[in-house]
């Protein structure tokens, strides 16, 4: 009776315990080939363009509502001690060190995750990565290490943009309908914010950036058979990234800001 | 020289290959035969290492394709995906190209894709069809360009898997002769599958049965007719009775 408990307990625990393992060989084996050549130029200037600068638009817009969003919660509530006036203050380091990385991450998980996975994974059910081995190409070097980099790069980029976006989306929303004065709203962020506030933020960023290929690229290689297998592959993959982004951001922010 | 010897692959409680014995003599054409789902392409995705063995040795001139160099060793070879597998995000020509374009010995873009063009004609496609990308092709264009792919680089090693499925007759032709030629002219060696019994005389020095996991009969093309093999009377006679069953 208790053993047969201990083993259902135990079944799923080691079977994740496994995944992770697999995950982390991937991520070391990722690695292992970047610092080796080849190095596939082209795909990663593709990757960039995909990764990077096709997602600007969904983060650009997230990062806005959520500025705009953050002011008026912070209004109301601050209002409940008079402390109304710390709106600028609070959107800051809000956007800054929390939700720009956070969102713009889980954002890019759900645009460039899934995106990846699916490629990736139909490659696979077709052949494609054979056929790759057998070009003398490694699919790692060609497919994985490309994608790795560019979203480790792109995705503080992005979360920097959204930052400014956010915090602009604030602005926009203390001066229209809360009452601030644009130049003092202005005058105290800037005062406000620290170098390394925005700084964690970007640091983030690129861990959320390498997580998101990474599961994408993952779950494609190891992509099931037929269409099905593919979509299995690309929902795990997002939802693998999003709960490792959560995951690495409390850790990420237990680092940073608790000493 | 290609040698199988006891090569066994399973999938889960499926025995796909139950000892394997094979040798394909240098600068010959093998043609593989056997009923669908025997193991056909497990087959040669063993020999490249797409799919490794689970008992068995492999080796190409003596040397066990397990070991070494494998960037040399897949230089050496060039093959036809039974689905094509062409790369769907790339154009025609630069899917020819593919090795061409890359790695160490890698030539200017003009020159890969004039090479790229003269195979695609090769395989009865006109340069037009060199810009389209994959996807923009019919299911046997895309057969073709897989082939040209596959010669592109002039391997001495090459697998064809179904070269001629969904091709029409002259087209069939076509390629059956150019295989043909790559092999007396190039003097590559080659291993195709078919399920296309006047493809496989038109291909084939050597013939050889996958049945059961195993090679049921193996001789020269020459010797087949006259074989007392029951099990490879009917394939190649086509009968729908005898000792293979209809139901696999
Ligand atoms: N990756 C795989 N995973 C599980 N089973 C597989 C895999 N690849 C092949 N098989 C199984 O191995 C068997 C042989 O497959 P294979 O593709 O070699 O057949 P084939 O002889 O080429 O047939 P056909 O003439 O129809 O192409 C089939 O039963 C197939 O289900
Ligand atoms: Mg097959």
């Amino acid at each position: 009776m208790i053993a047969r408990t201990l083993a259902q307990i135990g079944r799923p625990v080691l079977a994740v315990l496994a995944a992770f393992g697999r995950v982390a060989l991937f991520a070391a084996d990722t690695i292992r080939h970047l610092l080796t050549p080849p190095f596939y130029g082209r795909e990663f200037a593709i990757a960039l363009l995909q990764i990077g600068w096709f997602s600007l638009p969904v983060v650009g817009l997230t990062a806005f509502f959520t500025g705009g969003a953050l002011a008026l919660q912070i209004y109301s509530g601050g209002a409940r001690f008079s402390a109304e006036a710390v709106v600028p203050q609070i959107v800051a380091i809000g956007m800054a060190r929390e939700l720009g990385p956070v969102l713009g991450g889980l954002m890019v998980a759900a645009r460039v995750a899934s995106s990846i996975a699916a490629e990736i994974g139909t490659m696979k059910v077709t052949e494609q990565i054979d056929a790759l081995v057998t070009l003398s190409t490694h699919p790692m070097k060609y497919l994985t290490v490309p994608r790795v980099l560019a979203a480790t790069l792109a995705v503080p980029i992005l979360v920097a943009v959204g930052d400014s976006i956010g915090i602009g989306g604030g602005w926009l929303v203390g001066v229209t309908k809360l009452g601030f004065n644009s130049a003092t709203y202005i005058q105290n962020t800037n005062d406000f914010l620290e170098v390394w506030d925005v700084g964690s933020g970007l640091v983030k960023g690129a861990v959320f950036g390498f997580i998101v290929a990474l599961m994408g690229c993952y779950f494609g290689m190891n992509s099931g058979r037929g269409a099905q297998g593919v979509g299995a592959a690309t929902k795990a993959a997002v939802v693998a990234a999003s709960v490792m982004i959560l995951a690495a951001n409390y850790v990420l922010t237990g680092l940073f800001f608790t000493s | 020289m290609i040698t199988l010897s006891g090569v066994h692959k399973s999938f889960g409680p499926n025995r796909v290959l139950r000892g394997v014995d094979l040798t394909i003599p240098k600068g010959q054409s093998m043609v593989i035969i056997g009923g669908s789902g025997t193991g056909k392409s497990v087959l040669l995705k063993c020999v490249l290492g797409l799919v490794a063995p689970d008992a068995g040795t492999i080796s190409l001139e003596g040397q066990d394709v397990t070991r070494g160099d494998r960037d040399a060793f897949l230089a050496r070879f060039g093959m036809l995906f039974q689905g094509g597998a062409l790369f769907d995000s790339l154009r025609v020509w630069e899917n020819v190209a593919f090795r061409l374009l890359r790695g160490a010995k890698a030539m200017p873009k003009d020159e890969a894709r004039a090479v790229a063009i003269e195979k695609l004609r090769r395989v009865g496609l006109k340069p037009a069809v060199a810009d389209l990308f994959p996807g923009e092709l019919s299911g046997g264009m895309q057969k073709r360009v897989g082939l040209a792919r596959a010669i592109a680089a002039n391997p001495e090693v090459i697998f064809f898997d179904e070269p001629t499925t969904g091709l029409d007759p002259i087209m069939s032709g076509v390629i059956n002769a150019l295989i043909r030629e790559i092999v007396v002219e190039m003097g590559s060696t080659a291993m195709a599958i078919t399920h296309d019994m006047s493809s496989v005389r038109a291909i084939a020095d050597q013939v050889a049965m996958l049945h059961d996991g195993v090679i049921r009969w193996t001789g020269p093309v020459a010797e087949m007719d006259a074989a007392s093999d029951p099990y490879l009377q009917q394939f190649i006679h086509g009968r729908a009775t005898g000792p293979i069953e209809g139901v696999r």
